[in-house]
């Protein structure tokens, strides 16, 4: 029963990655964001804003040189980050499964696809054999792949074929929670469709929460509840779709809204914003979006903005809105 | 051409810098430099000759005399110095080893970039004598080469014959290299231009592959080098070298057939061997660090990363 | 691709490389040297004209070369004959069975233990990269193989002798020769400890670094995120997901090895005086008993030949994506 406690529930998340050169990039800073059961949540923002290393950082999957420096992952009570490695292992594709972006390359290539979503029901002792072997077929049909093709190896699916595999995949031992990256780039755009369908589809009859990282404002508008959107590492505006939409507060958002004003039709965006993103080895002390702002004043790259509540439950890291410091 | 020296020696110092850093590379260096000034100063290195036979008191030969009686290294079974054999040994080693190295790194190089430049026809001629060459075992093959060329009584020096032999075996690795590398450059812009603008292929080759295969080049031969030094001294302790221009191989080949290990002469039997493996290990860590410059492997692995992914001090467990 | 058109090139290519071998045999032996004549029966025999007259009718010597004495030739090898040694007076192909059993024997333990411990070694190494085991694998990796293989031969041969009282060479001590190997295990055993162990550090070497390098580039691929956010441990993925695709490549360079193989026989063989077909080709070589040299390398040739397209079928089983649709 949804009393509105937040499924999972992320506070001050910052990541932190040594260069090979020695230098420290801060990924992330500070993001902070909840989760409801059941809901899609979006993480929208330009390639490098952090949006997939958030990602990793809530699995502990982070690649060598990174670390997380501050923050607390809540799933229900616990603090992710405090798990040892061993606990939070039992976390993952438990209670939250991924979904990588480019799933070509996700799968073993000499292993059969049956086998591989096979081994994620064993790893967890969910069920005995056949039981499991009969998820197997059954996951397989739900992504809409015949389940003859339980037998068949990765190079014999087409690329829509495996990513929805991969998606049975992420279902098996029934998570909570599903993370998707970019699920929908470098697929074309029938099969876009199709994926967007099937999360819909599957949010709805298993009752999944769904965080789902894109760049893409489209799929955005089109599958989630809530938005997040980043920049530069950290979060620029979080509050709900219609927020984000018809009210957007932080210019980056208003930018990013005006490239494509219509929202049905999806595409790149961040062509069309002027300026490059910060280097996070060298981050400035205002705001990271003041070198491309249109709104900027003097105040905004001496300040680095905290998080606001410009109304109930909408939040925006910009020093020209007015609202009380989020206490996120 | 002066815009291409200019360009030639910022890299040369780019490359210079990079190969400081790299310690095993500089290790490696330092052991070949060594190995070619003793070949080239051989003679100021020692007082004998090596087919000078050391006399004792009575005028008989001192046959495996050890190092504490006479020399740096003692004496063989007929009395020759070894320090002197090895020292001069390092000239032939080096010599035969290097030709024949150069020989396989130049056939490997041009039937290389011939079978990815020209593909086709050539490309798969070339390629399906590599896979023949590849399937036969080497050493049995060299053998009956060798044996049918002598058989032949025909007036080639041993030595000759092995640099040869060699040479014409061992090109297949690099002809596979720089074929690759070949059909990569050929795929760039900039040889379709010179083309299009009516470019022979020699001139092609010359001004725009060659000059980008260089460093790929000199890297596969420096590691050429090792195998071909570590074979011609196989094929010397096999008995196919020139017994009167002992190489370190032959020197391990008369301790093996003289009876030095059962004198216990280790002074014959180990400083060849210890040189053999100075100057090919030498090879390997320079051609080693040259190949690492060319692929660099720095990203981290799938596995790597686990320990200290959590920095947070004070993390608290609940709410 | 499909699996039957892989196979097919492989196979056409070792057929090719089997012609190849033959007509260099051929070649060499029998249109090279001159006087073919000498080939068959040796060089210090002294034999008048007519009975070389009769003897080139004989052995079809008068017929031309190509195709019909090739033809011949060829039949004469399918049925085993290979000529019979100058040295030992018997007929070649007796005198290679005999051998064949012991190299057989050296090798296939040398190499099975180099690549179970140079696989064990290379994961580990791979797996924990840039440790000090790592650094110390591959140290020992890049000297074993700037070694030359008689060398390292000898001063095993030294040590082991001089230090544990193995053996200093042969296949079996001289009251056991000529008796059934099966029969005097424990002193075959003592004997084959110093040739295996050289074979073995040298071979180790090389594989633990193609593993090193094979698990390393499968460790870095997506599949082993996934596994990891499945939730499995270090070691379940290692073994489930990294042994497989590291092993493929591993299965290529054993098969590509064979050659060198043969030929760091020859070597060890002769450095512990083992009787075996390596240590029989650097003594035909010595003795310049051209049939058995011929004979030898023919029988080595065909067996790296035949190996490769075993080892070849072999890898279509482990790869899938090597199989038809």
């Amino acid at each position: 029963m949804n009393n509105g406690k937040p499924l999972l529930s992320v506070r001050g998340l910052t990541t932190e990655f040594t260069t090979p050169e020695g230098k420290i990039a801060r990924a992330l800073e500070d993001v902070s964001f909840d989760v409801m059961p059941g809901q899609t949540i979006g993480l929208v923002g330009e390639s490098g804003s952090g949006k997939t290393t958030t990602l990793m950082s809530l699995m502990r999957l982070l690649p060598a040189g990174g670390r997380i420096t501050a923050g607390k992952v809540m799933f229900n009570d616990t603090n992710l980050l405090a798990l040892s490695e061993r606990e939070m292992r039992d976390y993952r594709w438990k209670s939250m499964a991924i979904v990588f972006q480019g799933a070509m390359n996700a799968l073993n290539p000499v292993m059969k696809v049956g086998d591989q979503i096979h081994e994620a029901i064993m790893l967890h002792n969910l069920m005995d054999e056949d039981a499991a072997e009969k998820r197997v077929k059954d996951l397989l049909e739900m992504v809409g792949i015949a389940r003859t093709r339980r037998d068949q190896y990765p190079h014999q699916y087409s690329g829509g074929m495996r990513q929805r595999a991969m998606i049975a995949m992420a279902l098996a031992c029934a998570p909570d929670l599903l993370f998707a990256d970019e699920p929908t780039t470098a697929l074309d755009v029938m099969i876009q469709a199709q994926v967007l369908q099937l999360l819909r589809e599957i949010q709805k009859s298993l009752g999944l929460a769904i965080v789902l990282v894109t760049h893409d404002l489209g799929v955005v508008a089109e599958v989630c509840d809530s938005v997040v959107v980043m920049y530069g590492g950290k979060v620029a505006e979080y509050g709900t779709a219609d927020h984000i939409y018809n009210e957007a507060q932080h210019p980056y958002t208003q930018k990013l809204l005006e490239a494509f004003p219509d929202v049905s039709k999806p595409g790149d965006t961040l062509a069309s914003i002027p300026g490059t993103p910060p280097r996070l080895t060298n981050l400035p002390p205002g705001c990271r979006f003041e070198p491309r702002c249109h709104l900027k004043i003097e105040k905004c790259s001496q300040v680095n903005p905290p998080l606001l509540e410009v109304s109930p439950k909408h939040y925006v890291s910009c020093i020209l809105r007015e609202g009380a410091e989020a206490d996120l | 051409m002066s815009e291409n020296g200019n360009l030639f020696l910022r890299n040369l110092a780019g490359f210079w810098k990079t190969f400081r850093q790299n310690k095993l590379g500089l290790a490696g260096g330092f052991l070949v430099l060594v190995a070619v000034l003793v070949a080239v100063f051989a003679p100021a290195l020692t007082d004998y000759d090596p087919s000078d036979i050391i006399r004792d008191a009575n005028n008989r030969a001192l046959t495996f005399a050890p190092p504490e009686v006479h020399g740096i290294l003692g004496t063989d079974d007929a009395g020759h110095d070894v320090w002197s054999q090895l020292v001069f040994g390092s000239r032939i080693s080096l010599v035969v080893g290097f030709m024949a190295g150069f020989i396989a790194m130049f056939v490997g190089s041009a039937l290389g970039i011939a079978a990815g430049y020209f593909g086709g026809a050539i490309d798969s001629l070339i390629m399906r004598i590599t896979d023949v060459l590849l399937v036969i075992p080497d050493l049995p093959l060299m053998l009956v080469l060798v044996a049918t060329i002598r058989q032949m009584e025909l007036k080639i020096s041993p030595l000759a014959v092995l640099i040869v032999v060699i040479g014409l075996l061992y090109w297949t690795s690099t002809a596979r290299l720089i074929r690759s590398q070949t059909l990569t450059i050929k795929e760039r812009q900039f040889v379709a231009r010179a083309r299009a603008i009516g470019a022979g292929h020699w001139h092609i080759i010359r001004k725009h592959i060659l000059p980008q295969l260089m460093p790929l080049i000199v890297a596969n031969t420096v590691l050429i080098l090792s195998t071909a030094i570590l074979i011609e001294s196989g094929l010397a302790f096999l008995g196919l070298g020139d017994p009167t221009k002992p190489s370190w191989g032959t020197m391990l080949n008369f301790a093996f057939d003289r009876s030095a290990i059962s004198n216990g002469a280790w002074w014959f039997y180990l400083p060849p061997g210890i040189a053999i493996l100075w100057v090919s290990l030498g090879c390997i860590l320079l051609g080693n660090v040259l190949e690492e410059m060319l692929n660099p492997r720095l990203a981290a692995h799938h596995l790597e990363g686990e320990a200290g992914m959590i920095a947070i001090a004070d993390v608290e467990s609940k709410g | 691709m499909a699996r039957r058109d892989y196979l097919l090139g492989k196979f056409g290519i070792a057929l090719l490389t089997l012609l190849f071998v033959l007509l260099l045999d051929f070649i060499l032996f029998r249109v090279l040297p001159g006087d073919p004549i000498r080939a068959v029966i040796g060089r210090n025999v002294r034999i008048s004209a007519e009975v070389q007259q009769s003897l080139r009718e004989q052995f079809g010597l008068d017929k031309p070369v190509f195709p019909d004495q090739f033809v011949d030739t060829l039949g004469q090898w399918a049925q085993g004959n290979l000529g019979v040694s100058w040295s030992q007076r018997k007929p070649v192909s007796e005198i290679l069975i005999s051998k064949l059993w012991n190299t057989l024997l050296l090798i296939g333990l040398g190499q099975l233990l180099s690549i179970v411990l140079g696989a064990i070694l290379g994961l580990l190494a791979g797996w924990k990269r840039k440790t000090p085991f790592d650094v110390g694998a591959l140290t020992f990796s890049l000297i074993a193989w700037a070694t030359p293989t008689f060398w390292l031969g000898i001063i095993l041969l030294v040590a082991g002798s001089t230090w544990f009282g193995l053996p200093t060479g042969g296949i079996v001590s001289p009251e056991n020769v000529g008796k059934p190997l099966h029969t005097v295990i424990p002193d075959l055993a003592r004997h084959l400890i110093l040739p295996t162990l050289t074979f073995t550090i040298l071979y180790l070497g090389e594989y633990m670094l193609i593993m090193r390098s094979s698990i390393l580039e499968v460790l870095s691929e997506d599949y082993i995120l996934t596994a990891r956010a499945k939730g499995m441990s270090h070691f379940q993925v290692l073994t489930k997901h990294g042994l497989k695709n590291a092993m493929l490549p591993m299965v290529t360079i054993i098969a590509l090895n064979l050659g060198f193989t043969v030929s760091g026989a020859i070597y060890i063989e002769t450095v512990f005086s083992y009787d075996g077909l390596g240590n029989l080709v650097q003594t035909a070589l010595v003795k310049q008993d051209y049939p058995l040299l011929q004979g030898a390398f023919l029988l080595l040739a065909v067996s790296v030949i035949i190996a490769n397209v075993l080892a070849d079928f072999l890898y279509t089983y482990l790869d899938p994506r090597v199989k038809a649709n």
